[in-house]
């Protein structure tokens, strides 16, 4: 999948006749690509836009400009039509897994219904697959007859996952996967993602706000920051060389447990996230950057590099 | 995985592996959704009283050939006669009996109370789904309209509607029916603007489901429930609404017999000081079918409202 130029503004209308006043820019001009079998992590600030990007990867949000191209197609531009047929590719787990289930299904039709709503199996092939993806995914397949309510926040999750996989896609976007989990149960789900990975060769793509899962489950990661990507490299490359400042204190944000390195030297992040609707000129992180310098304030710094993009003027030195 | 154990099931004890997998098939479902609502309803001693209570109307009217003594429309010779055994709530001032009439009146009451109802609710779903659901110039229409029915004087366009089509049992109904929507769809409105958002509906998108089948099965079923309150609180609504348009003279076309028109006797002042048994009986069956029924939607309420706090 390449993602080409990708923007998804949001007008903020005022007045009696919903005069457009001013866009929030939630994604603003986002290239990447992402190669068949790996996992690319989307970190960053609440608000950043990496939820909107990956809703956009599957046409949940329209994107404003832009191209999305999968399986040779421009996904930003098909028709409704062909978009749901290529639906059965490309699927999304969600973060809140108390609102992402039906409550008034029970799991076995939450589940079977992909299929027969794409007529892929009839209902007895139907029910035959949701006991087995049932067990893919650790569940008991005596579930199938309860409600989603019965279930706790984990099951849930593991629900969700085996929903996405009814269809067998080739590309999921997780967003925000474990971060609604308990600490112990987050484990058991990545792992269990890493797992159907492998088993279906999954493509994901894994947004987290936390660097935790996404250094655990990604093959690279993109650092976004109010709806740019700051820099994008591989997992270690990230964590060993950041070379954006704001890399580096989203690093220095991720709690270390080893009481010897509490006087490690630090660069701290001072404010807040500028309003999208009003993103500074320039670079827009110079708002907060401690190595800002004049350039910054005024041009905005192309996304440069081969393997280890950066957006930055003055990258940090390895 | 720990199995969830519900404490008010007997667990008949597991010999061999087959039967071990039926009880567990059997321990996995849990009370449904509708089992739950119907148990807490029950519980609910107002909500219970009522149910009996309107259990009884429903009976009554259905059963009302066979219940009542005599047929509702056939004059005897003692008009304005007093309870007696002949007849048990006396006769009317043109001779009918009040019993038999009061039974048959039970049929008119329920009939515009559930129909109009049932055409309401049915055009106030489909038009709050559209609105909510579609949003943009489809909820700019829609809503407007409605904003239009609802700054209407409802008691008088009724009134006036019911004077141009003629009053009878189904103009009343249709009448009803087609002006009491607005609150409904507003409702459905309300509740699919935030379901539409849940990541459910989301999902159903992502998996590429048919936008009427994310519609009816996923979000219709999910804003049923506040919909199936108001419309018990509705069929009282009508059920008052009948009998004020027959004590007008707008309702039910005499001599078939409604609680309303038999009401309209009591305008003389005679009747309302010293005939108590020709207007008493139809104004408690009035009271009794609109507390009962309104005692059922409270009792609905909780019982849903509790399971979502849950």
């Amino acid at each position: 999948m390449e993602v080409k130029n990708l923007k998804k503004y949001y007008p903020i209308k005022k007045g009696i006749i919903s005069k457009t006043v001013g866009y929030v820019k939630a994604v603003d001009d986002v290239s990447f690509s992402i190669y068949p079998g790996e996992t690319v992590g989307l970190v960053g600030e609440s608000g950043c836009g990496k939820s909107t990007t990956g809703r956009s990867l599957v046409r949940l949000e329209d994107p404003t400009s832009g191209q999305v191209i999968f399986e040779g197609k421009d996904l930003a531009s098909i028709s409704k039509k062909e978009m749901r047929e290529l639906r059965t590719d490309l699927q999304i787990i969600f973060q809140d897994p108390y609102s992402s289930l039906n409550p008034r299904k029970r799991i076995g039709d939450l589940l079977a219904e992909p299929l027969l709503a794409h007529k892929l199996a009839s209902k007895a092939e139907a029910a035959e697959k949701v006991n087995h993806i049932l067990e893919t995914v650790g569940l008991s397949k005596h579930y199938k007859n309860r409600y989603p309510h019965e279930f706790s926040g984990g099951q849930r999750q593991r629900i969700g996952i085996a929903r996405a996989l009814m269809l067998h896609p080739k590309l999921i976007i997780c967003d925000e996967p474990v971060s609604a989990l308990d600490v112990s149960i987050q484990a058991q789900v990545l792992n269990l993602l890493k797992d159907l990975q492998k088993e279906f060769n999954l493509t994901y793509i894994f947004i987290a706000h936390g660097l935790g899962a996404v250094k655990y489950i990604s093959d690279r990661i993109t650092v976004m920051y109010l709806g740019k990507i700051m820099e994008m490299a591989k997992t270690k490359e990230i964590f060993e060389h950041p070379m954006h400042p704001y890399t580096e204190i989203l690093l220095n944000a991720y709690p270390v447990p080893n009481p010897h390195m509490r006087d490690r030297e630090q660069i701290v992040v001072e404010g807040d996230v500028p309003s999208p609707a009003h993103p500074p000129k320039g670079c827009v992180f110079h708002t907060r950057c401690p190595f800002a310098k004049d350039i910054c304030r005024e041009k905005v710094p192309e996304l440069n590099g081969t393997d280890h993009l950066i957006a930055c003027h003055f990258p940090l030195s390895q | 995985m720990a199995m969830k154990l519900n404490p008010n099931r007997n667990v008949p004890e597991a010999a061999d592996l087959t039967s071990k997998e039926a009880v567990l098939e059997e321990l996995g479902r849990e009370e449904s959704y509708l089992h739950m609502v119907t148990r807490r309803f029950l519980k609910h001693k107002m909500a219970f009283f009522g149910l009996i209570v309107f259990a009884i109307f429903v009976l009554v009217a259905l059963l009302a050939p066979v219940l009542a003594p005599y047929d509702p429309n056939k004059i005897f010779g003692d008009f304005d006669a007093s309870p007696s055994s002949a007849h048990l709530l006396g006769t009317d001032q043109v001779g009918r009996d009040v019993l038999s009439r009061l039974i048959f009146g039970s049929q008119v009451s329920l009939t515009v109370g559930v129909g109009a109802v049932a055409i309401y609710v049915a055009i106030g779903i489909v038009l709050g789904l559209l609105a909510g659901y579609f949003g943009k110039w489809v909820d700019m229409i829609i809503m407007r309209i409605t904003d239009v029915f609802m700054s209407f004087p409802y008691f008088m366009v009724i009134l006036v509607l019911v004077s141009i089509v003629g009053p009878s049992l189904s103009n009343i109904t249709t009448v009803i029916g087609l002006l009491g929507w607005p609150a409904i769809a507003r409702l459905v409105r309300g509740s699919v603007l935030s379901i539409k958002e849940m990541d459910y509906v989301k999902a159903g998108v992502a998996l590429g489901y048919s936008t009427p089948k994310i519609i009816f099965q996923h979000i219709l079923p999910n804003a049923l429930a506040p919909i199936l309150v108001n419309a018990t609180f509705g069929v009282a609504s009508a059920i008052i609404m009948e009998a004020s348009l027959s004590f007008l003279g707008m309702g039910v076309r005499p001599p078939a017999a409604s609680w309303g028109n038999m009401l309209t006797e009591a305008e003389s002042i005679t009747v309302l000081s010293s005939q108590p048994w020709l207007w008493f009986p139809p104004g408690l069956m009035i009271l009794l079918a609109v507390l009962s029924i309104n005692f059922m939607g409270d009792g609905l309420r909780d019982a849903i409202e509790s399971q979502q706090a849950k």
